[in-house]
């Protein structure tokens, strides 16, 4: 007999409206652990509305987002623990230091051992010379990677990604992979380009106008990603 | 007392951002001092107006100082949405209203800490009292919950420096009046028996607007 697994995430009839605008319309989607998913779609496709619910920082107008079985409706303190958001902004102070912002939100994560931690996580993202120096003085590619340190601080199961890529150069984004992938961890995450998004997603699926326009339950190729992100402009 | 636990870590967190950065409690004190200086000048003359304007000199300083250094404190957390970074931490959303709360209390009592030794000596009233003090911290509660909800209203607005003092004025002004009552009665020598009734209004409003800010304070940082 197959054993069922819980799906890492699961989204169930998902709609967010601002005032009369349905930014997201009834959006159902299923994440198995370990998998990396990509969300492709055009600006104001429901993208990072997506986002926002799926980290807590939004609630949605209906239905309900679970983590493995575990309804944000209903435990969102538990859910939030189980979360690393990296998003288009740092979530940095940039007048403390690098150290000062990783020491702050392990306290609020209650991350056992964090001075290893940190030290272990700078050096990898190539931050630890610069680590008692003020965010303020790094450049975007450098407070982009303290982030992706911040956001895996505590070790969460689900990686939350909005255009992670950004401002990163090539060691960056290497390092960001290998770091987001260690543990099997879900990975969901938005990307505005479609053939790097391609090659770091295990699936992918577009959205437009708040819908899931392409869904495909397994991995497609990319000229069936290409073909349908055109017809989703179309949509736009 | 997790909850508590991890506002004080958001406080020590506002503390430390501001002895790197020295920007609020160094321009708030500033305009404080400054305010009682001219005040001091335009009523130097004439001891008898001095004395009987001094509690309101010394409670308006504090609330446009106060102004000052509330709207500062959510600027902090706008910046690279910092505020998204302690929503999405395993923290409620009460434990971020009391974290900012404590803060700029805390911010509060420094200033207060500063200027009153400087509003004594230019003064010549003594403050160092028990019923001041205690009239002091009470109204500095009021000022902290109420200045710590509107702050967060106000900072997502475009026009911030101006919604927070339309906003916040109107409400704390019960505090202001119980409190410039409160210490006049203290300063021309009476104690804590007489001052009672002003105690007791300062003392309600800290009751329900601490408890209404703490209340409603998520459904403001979520919209």
């Amino acid at each position: 007999m197959a054993v069922e697994t819980i799906p890492a995430v699961e989204i169930k009839n998902l709609s967010r409206n601002f005032g009369t605008f349905e930014a997201l319309n009834n959006l159902s989607l299923v994440v198995e652990p370990g998998e990396t998913l990509a969300v492709f779609g055009h600006n104001g496709a429901g993208k990072t509305t997506l986002l926002k619910i799926l980290s807590t920082v939004m609630k949605p107008t209906r239905g309900n987002i679970y983590y493995s079985g575990l309804s944000i409706a209903e435990g969102a303190e538990n859910v939030r623990r189980r979360l690393g958001v990296v998003s288009h902004r740092t979530f940095l102070y940039s007048s403390l230091t690098a150290y000062d912002n990783l020491v702050f939100y392990s306290r609020l994560y209650d991350v056992a051992g964090y001075e290893t931690r940190i030290k272990q996580l700078l050096n990898r993202l190539g931050l630890r010379s610069r680590m008692y120096d003020k965010v303020g003085t790094f450049s975007r590619g450098m407070s982009q990677r303290l982030a992706i340190a911040r956001a895996l601080l505590h070790h969460p199961e689900v990686v939350l990604m909005d255009e992670p890529e950004s401002g990163l150069d090539t060691f960056a984004m290497d390092a960001l992979w290998q770091l987001v992938r260690e543990d099997s961890r879900t990975v969901i995450f938005t990307h505005h380009n479609l053939e790097r998004g391609f090659q770091a997603a295990s699936r992918v699926v577009i959205m437009a106008r708040g819908k899931m326009f392409f869904c495909p339950g397994v991995k497609c190729s990319f000229d069936e990603l290409e073909k349908a992100y055109k017809a989703s402009l179309e949509t736009a | 007392m997790r909850e508590i636990a991890k506002a004080c870590v958001i406080a020590a967190k506002d503390m430390l951002t501001e002895i790197r950065t020295r920007e609020v409690v160094s321009s708030v004190v500033v305009f404080a001092v400054l305010v009682i200086v001219i005040f001091n000048f335009a009523f130097g003359s004439n001891p008898q107006a001095a004395d009987l304007v001094a509690p309101g000199i010394l409670w308006v300083t504090f609330a446009f100082a106060g102004v000052l250094s509330l709207n500062r404190s959510f600027v902090l957390e706008k910046e690279e949405d910092c505020i998204e970074g302690l929503m999405v931490a395993p923290i409620s959303r009460e434990s971020i209203f009391l974290g900012k709360f404590f803060g700029n209390l805390l911010f509060i009592f420094l200033i207060q800490v500063i200027v009153i030794p400087v509003f004594s000596l230019l003064f010549n009233v003594g403050f160092f009292n028990i019923e001041l003090v205690l009239i002091t911290v009470l109204a500095s509660v009021g000022f902290a919950s109420v200045g710590t909800l509107f702050a967060a209203m106000a900072v997502s607005t475009r026009a911030r420096e101006l919604v927070l003092p339309v906003l916040f004025f109107p409400v704390i002004t019960p505090v202001i009046i119980a409190a410039v009552n409160a210490s006049a009665l203290i300063l021309e020598g009476g104690g804590l028996g007489d001052i009672t009734q002003w105690l007791g209004i300062i003392g309600a409003f800290d009751v329900i607007f601490v408890v209404a800010s703490y209340l409603i304070f998520c459904f403001i940082i979520e919209e």
